[in-house]
This record gives structure tokens, sequence and C-alpha cells, in this order.
């Protein structure tokens, strides 16, 4: 791709040499929220061109990027609104007299195949297949019919054209293409497109479900961990991926802290894994929050594949897939809120699911915390680093300074207490360009999106 | 108290301190349990996972679930009295036949 850099290119390309920059942000400045406008999912497609949030309200909207001008080759291109619809609606079920929320939990993309672009977009109940294409030529021509639509009478018409196709001003159409209902009685809290690119599997509370897209009236069932006594339960699934690379293999993770990896090939239905992932635990420094800060929120394989990572309360934790017995590498997000847990448990924020991922080379992580602050972490410098997303800091491609919280008694100059966070600031969806040094960064109800410092 | 009661602090006393310089989080559990003695002893079982399984607002029925989403939006002027011209009693509605109350399609702020 003529200019652009990739990150390959890049001396080093973790965070030592990289600058990063405010480039964009959408939505509204108000500080009242509505509820609808609350961001729940943001995803870059395959190639970073798109950009993709969904919100509380079900909406979907989708950002492109704008080719980079010959004039100035060096400023990479600004993503502006591309396309917009409701995904899904607000609905009741009837049977348990319980509303489901229309709110998107996850947004997919699949590869493009052709002109047009695909996601999967889901709610807590159903999964929708919606095709976004472009139309930039219309019919012009008719025998029968008027430009405005009217009709012509047929015993006027005296001669007879062919209509030909004349450029319109560029229309993007949204429409659902495929509806996957009535799978899932528990909510549904993760969607992942397999590398066959034919199938995808959509995980919620208890079970894991493998749906072909062409086909919306089965799926089939691959885990399943529901007890035969409700009683009995002890865990649940907080997050499922399929390999990048293998379409046989899959991963969930639990709220216990554990990653259970399954092999397809090996039964129909993968309730026995193939390897689990745990860190053992000291049982002396157990207290009534172990397992509530263990509970993972998010899992991603590398795009290598060798690794996974998985985000819990307070940490993030990088996996080999050689490796069952611990993590190789494991990051403090925020650890200094291991005093708070307390009042972080009465707000009931110790149950926030924060989400991470990788950039394009696997060298660096990323992820959200309070305060409207987001952390990165560099595998190959071992350097982490604290950002702030706000309106403070959005002049154009003014540099970000990173942010420091104090712990101890000595606040220095520029360093923010613990006490002054603002714990419902959260950022708990970021996103990485698959190929370049740009991230989505989701507030409340607003998109910041960052990029690094061309020259 | 005596000066020589100052100085001894009890076994009990010692360990409370260790667990506060050795784990934050025994020390926030312990304030848990100060103001909340009825919590469960099985922490992170059952109750919890049982109430995240069944999130959202239970209705007494679909009525009462759209009336609430109709208080919510109560700028919303009542249904349009219906037309005199239409003849009644023509057919029994079946609930497909029913006008569904869909959200108003508001375009989203990060879309302007």
């Amino acid at each position: 791709m003529a200019g652009k850099r990739k990150l390959s290119e890049r001396p080093g390309g973790g965070s030592s040499d990289v600058q990063w920059c405010f480039s964009q942000v959408k939505g509204a400045m108000d500080d009242d929220v509505a509820e609808a406008d609350i961001i729940s999912t943001v995803e870059f497609n395959h190639t970073g061109e798109l950009l993709a949030t969904g919100d509380k309200g079900g909406r979907v909207v989708i950002f492109q990027q704008e080719p980079e001008s010959k004039n100035q080759p060096q400023c990479r291109g600004e993503y502006n609104v591309y396309s917009t619809f409701q995904s899904h609606e607000p609905e009741f079920d009837y049977l348990k007299s319980l509303e489901i929320e229309e709110k998107i939990n996850k947004i997919r993309w699949l590869p493009q195949k052709n002109a047009a672009q695909f996601l999967l977009s889901t709610n807590d109940k159903t999964i929708k297949l919606w095709k976004i294409s472009e139309r930039d030529k219309r019919p012009e021509g008719y025998n029968l019919k008027e430009e405005d639509g009217r009709y012509i009478d047929p015993n006027t018409v005296t001669t007879l054209r062919v209509p030909v196709l004349r450029p319109m001003d560029l229309m993007v159409e949204a429409s659902p293409r495929r509806v996957f209902a009535n799978a899932h009685t528990y909510h549904i809290n993760s969607i992942s497109v397999n590398s066959d690119h034919e199938t995808y599997l959509s995980a919620d509370d208890l079970r894991i479900n493998l749906w072909h897209l062409e086909i919306t009236d089965r799926s089939f069932n691959i885990v399943d961990i529901k007890p035969a006594n409700m009683e009995e339960l002890t865990e649940v699934i907080t997050a499922a991926e399929f390999h990048p690379d293998q379409c046989n293999t899959f991963v969930y993770s639990s709220s216990k802290g554990t990653i259970r990896l399954c092999d397809m090939r090996a039964s129909a239905l993968c309730d026995q894994h193939t390897k689990m992932f745990e860190e053992p635990e000291d049982p002396n420094n157990r207290s009534f929050f172990s397992e509530i800060i263990s509970s993972i929120s998010d899992v991603k394989f590398s795009h290598s594949g060798r690794y996974m990572m998985t985000r819990d309360y307070l940490s993030v934790k990088i996996w080999d897939l050689n490796m069952e017995t611990r993590p190789v590498e494991t990051y403090q997000v925020h650890e200094y809120l291991r005093s708070k847990l307390c009042s972080l448990y009465e707000n009931d924020c110790i149950f926030d699911k924060f989400e991470c991922c990788w950039n394009g080379n696997d060298s660096v992580v990323m992820t959200g915390s309070y305060n409207n602050f987001f952390r990165m972490f560099d595998r190959d410098y071992r350097q982490d680093v604290t950002f702030e997303a706000s309106r403070e800091n959005s002049k154009p491609r003014s540099v970000l300074k990173p942010r420091k919280i104090s712990t101890g008694g000595k606040r220095k100059k520029d360093e923010i207490s613990v006490d002054s966070l603002d714990f419902n600031k959260k950022i708990l969806h970021t996103a990485w360009h698959p190929l370049d040094n740009i991230i989505a960064v989701a507030t409340t109800n607003n998109l910041y999106i960052f990029q690094d410092k061309l020259n | 108290m005596s000066q020589l009661d100052e100085g001894i602090t009890t076994l009990e006393e010692q360990q409370e301190m260790e667990d506060k310089v050795v784990s934050p989080e025994k020390a926030e559990e312990a304030k848990l349990k100060a103001r909340y003695p009825n919590l469960g002893a099985k922490p992170g079982g059952s109750d919890l996972l049982r109430k995240r399984l069944q999130k959202g607002q239970k209705y007494f029925d679909s009525g009462d679930y759209n009336m609430a989403k109709a208080k919510m939006k109560n700028k919303q002027p009542p249904s349009a009295p219906t037309e005199k011209t239409e003849i009644t009693g023509d057919h029994i509605p079946t609930p497909q036949d029913l006008p569904q109350r869909k959200t108003s399609i508001v375009a989203s702020k990060l879309a302007v």
C-alpha cells in the first residue's frame, strides 16, 4: 500500500519510538449522556479501512478512512461516517417476562470476498449478518417510467431505448442478510468468525454454538457447561474466540479465571478441554474478592496465533499456548485499585468488563481503565504508558502526554491521586488498526481516534 | 491503661496488622464484612452467578413492559384518535396485526 508505513518497517515498532497524537473525536460534547448513546463495542475490519461501533441503542455506525491525499502524503486519512443503521431493536420475551436489550454486545467483520462488506452484530439473544454495499450508479432512461417515478402511458411511447447506468452520488446501503435467532437461552457475550470463513461461534454464559454463515435455522452446540442442578453452578463462560488460523481450535474463558482450549476434531461436544490454562493461586492470599477479580472479561489471540491475552479486573496476562501452568507475561493495569476493592464492590465497578487488544505485530497490547485512562504495554521494551482520552487534549495532532497516578502519600505535580479518579469514566472498549499505529478508544459516549506522529 | 499495657499488642492484633501490610485485599475484605455482616459465606458463588444469568428487568407482562417504555418516552403524545371512517369490528385482531411499538429511530450522535 503506497504511503502506508507498515509496522514491520518501523524501527523497533514498539512504544519507545512512538509518539501518540490526537487525531479525531466523534460524538456529542454534552455531559448529559443518553443511555442509547453509550458505546458498547468498537471493531476495525481486516484492512483497517473501516471502523464499526455499536451502542446501547442497538445502532451501528461505520466509519471509513479517507484515502491519503496526494498533497499530504505523510498524513493519514481521517475516519468519516460511511454508514449507520439500526441493527437491533428492543424486544420482549413473553415467556420469561423479561426485556431483551437492543444493546450491541459485539461486532465482528467478515473478511471481504467481493465488493460488499459483511459484519456480524449481536445483542443478548440474536446475531445478525449485515451486508453493507455501495451504490454509485443508477439506471436512467426507462421506457415506461419518468425519472421521478411516474408511469408513462404506453400508448404515447413511439420509440424504445435501452436504459443506461449513469453515475450518482455514493449511497451506502446496509441490509440484514441473515438473522440467527433462538439459539441462546442465556446472554450472548461473544461471537467469533472462524478462519474457514464459513462458520462462526456464539457464546453465552453457559453454552457455545457453532453456526454456518449460510444457515440460520440450526446451529451446533459445541460447549455446554450448564450443570444438571443449577444450585451447583460455579462458573460461567465470559468470552470465546476462534484461533486465527487453526479452524478446529477455539478458546473460552470463565468467571473463575481459567481458559480452556478446545479442538473440534476431538469430539462433537467439546466439554472436555484439550488444554486448560490457569495460574495457581496462593491460598493464603485468598479473599472474598479473589474470584471476582480473577474473572476474565476478555480473551484475544495474538495475530501470530502463538499467544493469547486475557484481561481480568486488575491485570492483563499473556499466555503461550504451549504452556498451561502460568502466563508468560503479566501486566498490572491499575494495581492501586486493590486497596479500593470494598468500595468498587459496593458501586458495582468491580464487575466492569474491560476488553484488551493487540497491535498489528503483537508487540504492544492495550486496555482501558477508569478516569478515561487507557494503558499500553510494550512487550519488547518492557515499558508501559498511561494516556487519557479527554476533550482537553484534543487539539489536532497534539501529542498525548503520559499520565501518572500517585499511590503514595506525596503527590507530585501533574500526578493524579487515586481518590480523585472518576469511576464513571471508564474505557471498556479499545481497538487497534490491524496494520498501522492507529487506535480507536471509546469513552462512555465518545469515540477517540489516536495515531502515531508521522515525522 | 497503664504504661505497661500500651506497649503490648495481642497476637490477634499482630496478625491483623500483618494482614494489612501483606494484603490490602484482606483489609478491604474486612471492611466489607464490617459493613455487610450477612454477606454469604460462599462469595462469587451461586448468588452472584445467578444474578448474572438473569440480568434484565422482570415485568409482570407485556402490557407492563409497554407501559414502562411509554413512561420513559413521556414526550411522545398519546396515540392519535382512530379515524371515524374506519369500520370497527371488521375482523378479530391477531398479534401480527397490532402495530409494534418500535423505538423512534434517532440517529447516533457519532454519525453527525
